[in-house]
């Protein structure tokens, strides 16, 4: 299959005051197109760190990204941003919705962005597909959690990406909303093809992915396949 | 805890703090400045006037008022008049006020001369001293010869400065100083010559001068001659530069308004960033009084900084105003630091910085624990009355300030209740101009400019503050401009060639006719020749001057019951007056009673009509008059007006002179014009209007020059604020550009986003700004300076463009380091 993310002696060090702190050592793997990917571990093990550099919102000190064919140390910032514009899905445990935006415009925000002509259209489709089209209208501070969440994943879709990071979905939610949007996340990825990688501590839903890479202290520990 | 939150946010801190700074340094700046003025007026007011008291008057003392005089013993005296003085050196020519001084004046201060030694030779000497400016312009040394009228002396020394004389009054006549024994020779003191004798005196210690001045001067008064002390004198000049001190107050006053906005606007983003924060504290048990106290304590304590670092800028400042003032100041000012303007600076800094922080603080009050679940986007206030209450509260300080600084309550409500109208306007058009955009919103616009547009009115949103800020600080340097340029107008009269530049006074009748041959002679034109006849009011409606003087109980002005009116006659009005009561009457019929006209203030102060009669005593001659009409005077104009207008066929055999003007093309023609005139007839006095317009232009350049430095204040503070609302908005700002560059937008679109969102608030604001201008300018114009205004396009031309750009810039380079920031460091720190 082909790989759509190649990840290669990837190292990250932040530095606070005049000490350094190494996030991530050394870290390699790759993921196939249409595949779904979980990386979990422990808090501070650079899950987060990890998601952000493959997705060229940050640049490692050493190892290289290539991203949809295409090596983000190569590419300066701009260029990183259309090639998320053009390819690249997010859900933030936190949402990160855009507070003076209305769900339809949060949706519609990628679509605006490329230039599309039929943004809104396009967008309240798919927050009929989230149900949430009776609520197009109403700002992040009116709709619950469950429901910013499942805005966000209708964003996450909204320019049909190649690849989609979800960084701990689930981790705001309770139980059963968790799991509604989970269910929502793997049926909108199987109908649309999208390779999935999620960041979580939730060993449950990193089963339901077909690779499970495990970090502790920065580093890989295990990059196992699972058998569906 | 308060402490620790504040160092957690100390660079917002401390720019909200700046705003606060500033505003203090202007108003402690210019308070250390008027309390040293006031104080080297008192300890130099003997030294200022050269005398303990002076008896003046500007005709030769009556019997009794010598008496008066010679039983006080003058210790020396002085007789004053405006003359043409020549330079046989080079034949310059120029109008000078000779000062012919008898006896060792001044008793305090010095005569500062160069050579130094001048200034105590002069008298035996029998030299002239002149002023130093004077001699540089012709370039004329101490040695050479000067003449007057008919006098020819050494020019003994250069005179750079004399008790009560400042550098803008003598300008037009600059000072010539004689031995008074030497000015009969001058042969320029005779009939209807302007002048003036003063006596100068020495008192004794133990004289009390506030009760002798209460008992002479109303003695002196009577017989047309005037005492003023040394006392009285410094505390009329501490009052004029009260006034000005004032005007300058209030518009450091504006400063310190603008950056209690900004203190405002700042606190309010600030706590509503604070709130899920204090909503945990709540959880944790804190009560209402210990977390509304944190941010109170934070307040207090930036007020309290900002009052000590601007009262420090302030005493620092105040060096430079006697430099900006030093043409309107007659002595040099030294400086002493007293401590009630840092106190006033610090209790000003305390005050309004907590009094402008109440309203936002007043929502970490009414915040609910259960906040910790869910900020809602738009805090909760506080109950309606409670922000009445806080509102009631800074209208309220805003009067005692401005009744404080005035010393007039309808002054001072007039100057809220306008500084209200002037924010209300500007708020309410920001107000108005985001509803507009809501309903309006373009949907089929391109994305980034409506995300600009959507900036403008959703929440977070900074158009209230930024439109006020930039629209108040446009307004003021714009009145400014408009004022300045209304004022000008003025001096542009010379540009038109039918109008006089160059007026002759004190021409003799049997002078007039050899004079007009000589401009004849020169091609140049008689504009007018103008009679001048001397009288005093003698009778008025049948009472005697002299009974209405002494009845206490009587309306009529005093002013007018004294002086000596230098009437004229003629059969026209002229540009400057128009009737606006009675008839016009050209000439005398024979059988009539003689009709004469009186301007608009003459009917005011004397309490007369048009049929009431007047009886002049033109040089010893009674002469009743009946007014036959009322004219409105447009003293502006720099022409000659004439408050008592006789008709044709009265006054023609009545000694009188005249005044002759014409028109000179160039500097050269005036020049030689001049020397011609100077040596055929001495006693004549020319002004040169072009000079005058040009004094007069460089007067409004000093005084504008003091205006623009104070609304530099208000403009700086203006950017300040602006610098802290757009800080402020980035804060807010920069989740949703990180977020946006996540979602794929590129550096180009997040800046036009940002960019047009400016540059709308700009050009807003300016524009608005520049309008009110306009409108208080034409207030102005119509009601003050009685001028008509044609607003020039400068403003918008440059003002308009260039605070948009500075706007714009502000903005931009904010937004520039939020596009250098990495996303993930944002999106992880931002939860």
């Amino acid at each position: 299959m082909p790989k759509i993310l190649k990840i290669a002696g990837l190292t990250k060090t932040y530095s606070s005051g005049r000490k350094e702190l190494t996030v991530l050592q050394d870290i390699s793997f790759e993921v196939e197109k249409g595949q779904s990917f979980s990386i979990v571990g422990p808090s501070g093990s650079g899950k987060t760190t990890l998601l952000g550099l493959c997705a060229g919102l940050d640049n490692p000190d050493s190892g290289q990204v290539e991203l949809c064919g295409q090596d983000l140390n190569a590419l300066n910032e701009d260029e990183r941003a259309q090639l998320r514009n053009k390819e690249v899905g997010f859900i933030f445990q936190n949402f990160q919705l855009l507070p003076t935006l209305t769900a339809l415009e949060n949706v519609s925000v990628p679509l605006e962005l490329q230039g599309s002509k039929n943004a809104t259209k396009k967008s309240m489709a798919l927050l009929e597909k989230v149900g949430l089209a009776k609520r197009s209208d109403h700002y992040p501070s009116q709709l619950s959690g469950g429901e910013q969440q499942r805005v966000a994943l209708a964003r996450a879709f909204a320019n049909a990406p190649s690849i989609l990071f979800a960084d701990e979905p689930t981790g705001n939610l309770d139980e059963e909303t968790g799991e509604k949007v989970i269910k929502l996340l793997f049926d909108l990825n199987q109908e649309a093809g999208t390779t999935l990688v999620i960041i979580s501590h939730d060993l449950d839903l990193a089963n339901r992915t077909q690779q499970i890479l495990r970090l502790k202290g920065g580093q890989v520990l295990t990059n196992e396949r699972i058998k569906v | 805890m308060a402490w620790r939150d504040a160092k957690a946010s100390r660079v917002r801190l401390l720019l909200f703090m700046s705003s606060i700074i500033l505003g203090i340094a202007a108003v402690v700046s210019i308070q250390l400045f008027s309390s040293n003025l006031t104080d080297n007026i008192q300890r130099q007011s003997k030294a200022l006037m050269g005398a303990d008291y002076i008896i003046d008057s500007r005709q030769t003392l009556t019997d009794r008022a010598q008496a008066i005089v010679d039983s006080l013993q003058p210790d020396a005296s002085e007789v004053n008049f405006v003359s043409m003085v020549a330079f046989p050196k080079n034949n310059g020519t120029k109008l000078v006020k000779v000062r012919g001084i008898k006896g060792s004046f001044p008793f305090y201060g010095k005569i500062d001369t160069q050579p130094t030694s001048a200034a105590d030779n002069y008298q035996e000497s029998g030299g002239a001293l002149v002023d130093a400016t004077l001699l540089l312009q012709f370039n004329i040394q101490p040695g050479d010869s000067i003449k007057i009228g008919e006098l020819t002396l050494p020019i003994a020394g250069a005179l750079k400065a004399i008790p009560g004389t400042t550098a803008i009054s003598s300008s037009v006549a600059p000072p010539v100083i004689i031995p008074e024994r030497l000015v009969k020779e001058t042969e320029l003191l005779q009939f209807g010559s302007r002048k003036e004798y003063q006596f100068f005196f020495k008192a004794s210690d133990t004289l009390d001068l506030k009760r002798f001045e209460e008992k002479i001067d109303p003695m002196l008064d009577a017989e047309d001659a005037d005492l003023d002390t040394h006392t009285s004198t410094s505390q009329r000049l501490g009052q004029r530069y009260e006034n000005v001190g004032r005007f300058l107050y209030l518009a450091a006053f504006i400063a310190l308004l603008l950056g209690c906005i900004g203190i405002s606007s700042s606190v309010h983003i600030y706590i509503k960033e604070k709130l899920k924060s204090i909503a945990v504290l709540k959880c944790m048990g804190a009560s209402r009084t210990q977390s509304f106290l944190i941010f109170l304590i934070q307040i207090a304590g930036i007020g309290i900084a900002g009052g000590f670092i601007g009262s420090l800028i302030g005493i620092g400042l105040q060096g430079l105003f006697p430099y900006i003032l030093q043409s309107f100041l007659p002595f040099d000012i030294e400086f002493s630091i007293s401590p009630q303007p840092i106190f006033i600076g610090l209790f000003l800094g305390l005050f309004m910085s907590i009094l402008f922080a109440l309203l936002p603080l007043l929502s970490t009050w009414y915040v609910s624990p259960l906040e910790v679940l869910r900020v809602n986007e738009q805090a909760k206030q506080g109950p309606k009355k409670m922000r009445f209450i806080v509102f009631f509260a800074i209208i309220l300080f805003l009067f005692l300030f401005s009744f404080w600084m005035l010393e007039d309550a309808i002054y001072a409500l007039g100057f809220v209740g306008s500084t209200l109208i002037t924010f209300s306007i500007l708020a309410g058009i920001a107000k108005g101009s985001m509803k507009l955009i809501k309903t309006y919103f373009p949907k089929s616009w391109g994305f980034t400019t409506r995300q600009s547009l959507l900036n403008l009115f959703r929440p977070n949103n900074q158009t209230l503050v930024l439109v006020v800020s930039i629209g108040l600080g446009t307004f003021l340097i714009s009145t400014l401009y408009f004022t300045k340029d209304i004022l000008l107008a003025k001096t542009q009269v010379e540009q038109s060639s039918e109008d006089a530049n160059i007026i002759i006074l004190d021409v003799q009748s049997d002078q007039r006719e050899a004079l007009k041959q000589n401009l004849i002679n020169r091609d140049l034109p008689i504009i007018s020749s103008i009679p001048l006849v001397t009288m005093r009011m003698h009778k008025i409606k049948d009472r005697l001057v002299k009974d209405i003087e002494q009845d206490s109980t009587a309306q009529i002005n005093g002013w007018i019951l004294n002086p000596e009116f230098r009437t004229t006659y003629r059969d026209t009005l002229i540009d400057s007056e128009s009737i606006i009561k009675g008839e016009w009457i050209p000439e005398l019929q024979s059988e009539d009673s003689i009709k004469i006209s009186i301007s608009e203030n003459i009917a005011e102060d004397a309490k007369v009509d048009v049929g009431d009669t007047i009886v002049f005593n033109v040089q010893g001659v009674l002469m009743e008059t009946t007014i036959g009409s009322i004219r409105k005077v447009d003293w502006g104009q720099i022409q000659l007006n004439f408050s008592i207008v006789f008709p044709k066929g009265v006054l023609e055999d009545a000694p009188q002179f005249n005044v002759v003007t014409t028109a000179v093309p160039d500097e050269a023609t005036s020049a030689e014009l001049q020397q011609s005139l100077v040596s055929e007839f001495p006693n004549v006095s020319i002004i040169d209007l072009r000079q005058v317009y040009t004094i007069l232009e460089d007067i409004l350049s000093k005084i504008s020059w003091v205006i623009n430095f104070m609304a530099f204040f208000s403009i700086l503070t203006g950017i300040i604020v602006l610098i802290g609302s757009v800080r402020t908005s980035k804060y807010q700002r920069i989740k949703e550009s990180v977020l946006l560059r996540t979602l794929g937008a590129t550096n180009k679109q997040i800046l036009k986003i940002s960019a047009l969102e400016y540059v709308f608030l700009g050009l807003l604001g300016s524009f608005v700004g520049i309008l009110l201008a306009i409108i208080s300018s034409l207030a102005l114009a119509v009601f003050v300076f009685k001028e008509p205004f044609v607003p020039s396009l400068i403003p918008f031309i440059v003002f308009l463009p260039g605070i948009t750009l500075l706007v714009l810039g502000i903005g931009l380079s904010n937004i520039q380091r939020v596009l250098s920031s990495s996303p993930l460091e944002v999106l992880r720190r931002e939860g």
